[in-house]
């Protein structure tokens, strides 16, 4: 799949995969599933116990069983956007989002007339703008 | 101020070092010893990029590092240095004065023992630990600063997660 292609989407074709820290991935493939009812379309990738090695093994196969050229992480630091980084030093048309939030995953579920990279992009800039700050003078 | 930590951990560089130890020890730099990552613009790039602006980060091939350690210990600010595996710890144990060695994180690979939930390790690796500790290095696993450190003999002794 290229980034150009059409997305050949529907509520419950994999698009994504969603990787991070203890249940990051599960918990927010889950709030999505209820919230939208499309959490399929996002595979949540666990990789506790794992090495660095393994990590990116596994993700590299999820990618490949389910075709999708999208990741998203929670941290910049961590270990799956280290190995995700790693996978898309090979792959021109993949695209990487870490620091990813609820509202970011809520964005991208529904943006299925873009490709999957430009459905990433976009729920990248929404996700940033989806933080506000509440209460305390602020 | 000094090196507050010489850690063990086969992912290097990640959340549980900047975020889990950096931000509560108010780690200024990270010295980060492996000869294939020295070796590497690309390897140390990507690793740049996970840590804050307002954190340095140094690499090192291992015999660097026996030089460069006694001047990272005089640095003002706190610092951390981690190495992938055992034996580069054991040659800074050896050339450096390193004298408490953390276990971090050593995942699961084929013929590794689980230990404990992050730690994994074969007997080659139990062996080595045991040498560390032989030469005078106090050696405790303990992946985030609240965890409970465990004794390597504690460690050792285990067979299954706990």
């Amino acid at each position: 799949m290229s980034s150009d292609a059409p997305a050949a989407a529907s509520a419950t074709t994999p698009r994504a995969i969603v990787a991070g820290h203890g249940d990051f991935a599960a918990g927010l493939v889950s709030a999505v599933e209820q919230i939208t009812g499309r959490g399929a379309q996002l595979i949540p990738v666990s990789v506790q116990k794992l090495s660095v090695e393994d990590i990116e093994a596994l993700l590299r196969s999820r990618m490949q069983e389910a075709n999708v050229r999208v990741i998203f992480t929670d941290l910049q630091a961590g270990s799956c956007t280290m190995a995700s980084r790693r996978i898309l030093r090979g792959m021109n048309d993949a695209v990487l989002i870490a620091g990813t939030n609820l509202p970011t995953l809520l964005d991208f579920v529904f943006a299925d007339a873009r490709t999957p990279a430009d459905a990433a992009r976009h729920a990248a800039e929404r996700g940033r703008a989806a933080i506000t700050v509440h209460g305390a003078g602020a | 101020m000094t090196i507050e930590l010489y850690r063990i951990d086969d992912r290097l560089i990640h959340g549980q070092v900047v975020v889990g130890w950096g931000q509560p020890l108010d780690i200024g730099f990270i010295v980060l010893v492996d000869d294939t990552v020295a070796a590497s613009d690309w390897e140390q790039e990507l690793y740049r990029m996970g840590v804050p602006p307002e954190m340095d980060l140094y690499f090192h091939t291992t015999a660097d590092a026996i030089e460069a350690i006694p001047r990272y210990r005089t640095d003002p600010r706190r610092g951390l240095l981690l190495t992938g595996d055992i034996d580069t710890m054991r040659r800074l144990v050896d050339g450096a004065g390193v004298v408490t060695v953390n276990i971090g994180g050593i995942h699961s690979r084929a013929g590794r023992t689980q230990r404990l939930r992050y730690v994994f390790l074969s007997p080659e690796e139990e062996t080595a630990l045991r040498a560390l500790a032989e030469r005078g290095a106090g050696v405790t696993a303990q992946d985030v600063p609240g965890a409970r450190p465990v004794s390597l003999t504690d460690l050792l002794s285990r067979t299954e997660l706990t």
